[in-house]
């Protein structure tokens, strides 16, 4: 007996209906969330391309009916914030140039320390370990008058170097954290064969870990990027004026016009300084969820 | 446990012996920045807080009298009852969205990187944007409301951030959609990693699929509950970026937050020391939740490690 | 108890097809095994009498009615997996009251099972243990329980003993054949090691690349293999396959010179190419009698096994494996003449590995 009954058969059709029941509540819950998260961001999107009067007229959420480049070139350079009406330029390449030496030097000093307290342990190193791990989940708000200080006696605060500095310091622990926790997953026979062959502690380094490191070098990176771009409490803090990042640059924009919001620049501002975190995480999307799931479980 | 002892090939001469300390010595920048950033920062704002600061630092000791005259204002008071209520909500919403979010996604649905990415987006965004572009959607001239009223339904309201009762569940809201992605990539990395023959056994054991869930997933993915809780507890404890950019603490106090009033007390009031000790017991909430989990980790593990 | 017929199974994974036309059919109470290599289907084929996967087309029935629409839990069926996945947050107990609380049974019909079973697996002081908590062993056990607390028409098991060490591994075969004697239910058992399947089973159902290549009962198989693949598969160490040219009443093996006197007539023609399968047990020492069907070959390598030792010899350019009582074995170097026992050797036809009649 062969299944030509296929769709004549009760027991069969009974399961299909089921099946294809749940699948409706599946994909229906799914895009009904979907659609809340994606809400904002397409908001921001189309009215950073719409004339402010128009949005007035159909509010926020509404399908654009107008259609300008001219806030975004308002929000890069000419709108006021603060009193200079210079834009948002100068903020986003404060961040650029406070972001990318942070994230290479803290990412660098990570994994040779992470090297360091996997492969070559000593007595007290796990102790040590330990202890610069209190640095990921210290509140920044304990560290503000200290930073405040320094920064202020060294005339970093002038520059973005203070808040290189900062970053840096701070994401030690975190980026050791990951490249310790990598690392410790190589088998130390790698490292036992490669002394018995000569190598020393650069060597092993260069030749055996940096190699095989591009994944979790790649995760620090992404994760590191973000936060520090994304960072607000020390921008707003240790920085002003024309020296700010730009989250800080954001906040001030957007608490500039009294009754008449510009939602036109804002959105564009807005888009301007989240972009490039948004961008990293569309093309680096897995690596940003191997950090997520490697990092909290500690 | 195999590791390098760098004292197992006995130094010879002076370069042998600088090389086996090398590994120690390049530690030590590191090392020092660490511990003066954890410790003596630490230190030094505990010692502000006992001080007689107001608008500079000056180091006059003068007891606890911060602390009372921090526990006594209101504003505090306001600030870290608004902490336990949105810790509560947050932590609790944002691991039932997330859970949800990654059960739906188990089921074998199609295109579920697509899936992921769009959920997981918000992590990527700084929760300034967040703020911002939900205060525009909680406007009553703009935003959600203004929407749903154009539909027809005219006594909708939406105005979370101008009311001063439900402004924080304006917070509570957008804080739950930041970070669900983030308790959902975690819940589904863990049900990922369990052995499939499970799920077989219990499908021919009889069991429909909330039993399943309820009886052998979600029991077997406890550590990882315990380990979101704990992350998402400590960023409720650290909210200021999202609080700033959403209502500015207000309308009025009715939305600050710890953190925020730290800031306004270190650098809008001049009152350094008062802010000093609103640090510290910030820091002391941390440490009420991640101690106790610490201690819970070790004792885990080392209860695996006799069991093997 | 019931019986389980397999008609014309097929299973194709997109445009791989796993199983090519299955045809089985399990009489009640009786112990079959599915043997074969990785790959060849036999994991699947199992996965669909499970019900946890479909079939692409044919049909499945146990006892009289056809399951293929009938889900895993309704098919009255147990099985014991290779990780045995027992719950590991759940103590032995409620690990084996799981599936009966999940189909509603009444409590007093649990207990009495849970009783019965953990009685007869002595496994009754390991109740209230968690499954990280117990040996290699006792793992297995409980795992069979929770599957005979069903109380199920038929049993599965998917290579329950793979991982296991040798030594349990033995151990386990014996009690699972001493349980089948006892409760004597109708069971599939899944295996690559096809000693389990021998020692364990009343039928044998050899699989390669999702084709049926014999099922019969264990010496049947090891006697007459249908095909060289299942010539080669059963039996160790494996049946020599030496090719030949059949002459008429004689084959004469390339590279050895004299022909052998075949046994019995063949169907097939002179001049055929065909491949002359002899075990190693059948290779004896000639010695000086005059039996015409001998080899003359140098002895290569020796391995001692304790019980017997086996003996390399070259041929030409293939070797041949013999098997010999230690104190009679031939040493390296040696050459001797091997007398055949062309009555228990194979012939299978060089082209299609077909054996030949």
């Amino acid at each position: 007996m062969t299944d030509t009954a296929l769709h004549r058969d009760p027991e069969e059709a009974a399961a299909l209906r089921k099946h294809i029941l749940s699948r409706i509540v599946i994909y229906g819950l799914l895009a009904i969330f979907a659609s809340v998260y994606l809400l904002p961001l397409f908001v921001v999107i189309f009215n950073s391309f719409r004339d402010l009067p128009e949005i007035a007229q159909n509010g926020l959420i509404a399908f654009p009916r107008s259609f300008s480049f001219k806030s975004w070139f308002d929000a890069w350079g000419t709108y006021c914030i603060n009193g200079a009406c210079e834009g948002m330029a100068k903020n986003f390449w404060n961040s650029v140039y406070m972001v990318i030496p942070a994230t290479i030097i803290s990412t660098l000093l990570g994994a040779l320390n992470g090297y360091i307290l996997s492969k070559w342990r000593f007595k007290g190193s796990e102790l040590l370990f330990t202890c610069m791990l209190f640095g990921v989940f210290m509140p920044g708000q304990i560290a503000l008058m200290p930073w405040a200080y320094i920064l202020g006696t060294t005339g970093l605060n002038k520059t973005m170097w203070g808040l290189v500095l900062v970053h840096v310091v701070q994401g030690i622990s975190f980026t050791t954290l990951f490249c310790r926790n990598f690392y410790v997953n190589i088998p130390d026979d790698l490292i036992k064969a490669a002394r018995i062959d000569g190598a020393g502690f650069w060597r092993i380094f260069y030749k055996i870990i940096l190699p095989i490191s591009p994944p979790i070098l790649i995760v620090t990176v992404i994760w590191q990027f973000t936060g520090i771009w994304n960072e607000f409490l020390y921008g707003v803090v240790l920085t002003t004026g024309k020296n700010q990042p730009i989250t800080a640059a954001l906040v001030a924009l957007s608490s500039n016009g009294t009754n008449v919001r510009n939602y036109d620049v804002m959105s564009a501002g807005v888009l301007i300084g989240a972009l490039p975190p948004l961008l990293v995480y569309f093309f680096g999307g897995k690596y940003f969820v191997r950090g997520l799931t490697q990092g909290a479980i500690k | 446990m195999a590791s390098i002892e760098h004292t197992s090939l006995p130094p010879e001469n002076f370069g042998d012996k600088l090389r086996s300390w090398l590994p120690i010595l390049l530690l030590v920048p590191s090392l020092i920045a660490s511990f003066v950033y954890i410790f003596v920062f630490t230190g030094w704002t505990f010692y502000l807080s006992l001080s007689d600061s107001s608008q500079l630092p000056t180091y006059g000791f003068v007891g606890l009298e911060n602390y009372h005259s921090l526990w006594s204002n209101r504003r505090w008071n306001i600030a870290y009852s608004n902490l336990f209520f949105f810790s509560a909500f947050y932590v609790v919403g944002s691991m039932a969205v997330g859970l949800l979010l990654a059960i739906l996604i188990d089921q074998k649905v199609r295109a579920e990187s697509g899936w992921r990415t769009i959920f997981l987006y918000p992590l990527a965004v700084s929760f300034v944007v967040t703020g911002t572009v939900w205060s525009w959607l909680y406007s009553p001239t703009a935003g959600i409301e203004f929407l749903v009223k154009g539909l027809g339904w005219d006594s909708f309201k939406f105005a979370l951030t101008t009311d001063r009762k439900y402004a924080i569940f304006a917070i509570i809201t957008t804080g739950i959609w930041q970070s669900s992605g983030f308790a959902m990539a975690l819940f589904l990395a863990g049900l990922r990693s369990i052995d499939p023959d499970l799920v077989k056994a219990a499908q021919i054991d009889g069991a429909g699929p909330f039993r399943t869930y309820r009886r052998v997933l979600l029991p077997l993915i406890a550590p990882i509950f315990v380990a979101v809780a704990v992350v998402m507890l400590q960023f409720a404890i650290k909210t200021f970026d999202l609080v700033v950019a959403l209502t500015g603490g207000g309308p009025g106090i009715s939305t600050t937050f710890p953190a925020n009033y730290v800031y306004d007390l270190m650098f809008q009031r001049g009152q350094i020391a008062e802010g000093s000790a609103a640090a510290m017991m910030m820091l002391l909430a941390l440490s009420v939740v991640l101690v106790p989990y610490a201690l819970y980790v070790v004792w885990r593990n080392r209860r695996e490690q006799r069991n093997d | 108890m019931a019986e389980l017929l397999i008609r014309d199974v097929r299973k194709s994974f997109g445009s791989v097809e796993v199983l090519k036309g299955i045809d089985l059919d399990v009489q009640s109470g009786e112990f079959i095994a599915l043997v074969g290599p990785s790959g060849c289907g036999k994991s699947t084929l199992l996965a669909i009498i499970a019900g946890l996967e479909k079939a692409t087309s044919g049909t499945i029935s146990i006892g009289n009615r056809v399951v293929n629409n009938v889900a895993p839990k309704d098919r009255d069926i147990a099985m014991v997996f290779q990780s045995y996945a027992l719950y590991p947050t759940m103590t032995v107990r409620e690990n084996m009251l799981f599936g009966m609380e999940a189909r509603h049974v009444p409590k007093p019909e649990r207990e009495a099972a849970l009783k019965r079973v953990s009685a007869l697996l002595q496994i009754d002081q390991l109740m209230n243990r968690k499954p990280g908590q117990l040996s290699g062993g006792q793992r297995q056990r409980v795992a069979m329980g929770r599957a005979l607390v069903r109380d199920p028409a038929l049993f599965l098991f998917d290579e329950p003993l793979s991982n296991l060490d040798a030594k349990l591994r033995v151990e386990m075969r014996t009690e699972i054949k001493k349980l089948h004697q006892r409760v004597g239910k109708t069971t599939v058992y899944v295996t690559h090691d096809q000693v389990e399947a021998m020692t364990l089973s009343s039928r044998i159902a050899v699989l390669n690349k999702g084709v049926l290549q014999q099922f019969g009962e264990p010496q049947t198989i090891y006697d007459k293999p249908a095909n060289m693949f299942v010539a080669g598969f059963m039996g160790s160490p494996a049946m020599n396959f030496l090719p030949a040219i059949l002459g008429s009443g004689t084959v004469e093996i390339d590279g050895a010179g004299v022909p052998l006197p075949l046994a019995r007539t063949v169907s097939a023609k002179p001049g055929k190419r065909v491949v002359l399968g002899v075990r190693p047990e059948h290779l004896t020492l000639a010695g000086t009698s005059s039996d015409r069907a001998t080899l003359t070959a140098p002895a290569e390598l020796v391995e001692p096994t304790g019980s017997e030792t086996h003996v390399v010899f070259r041929l030409g350019a293939r070797e041949l494996v013999a098997r010999f009582v230690p104190s009679q074995a031939p040493r390296a170097g040696e050459t001797m003449r091997l007398a055949v026992d062309m009555e228990k050797a194979c012939l299978f036809d060089a082209d299609t590995e077909a054996a030949i009649s």
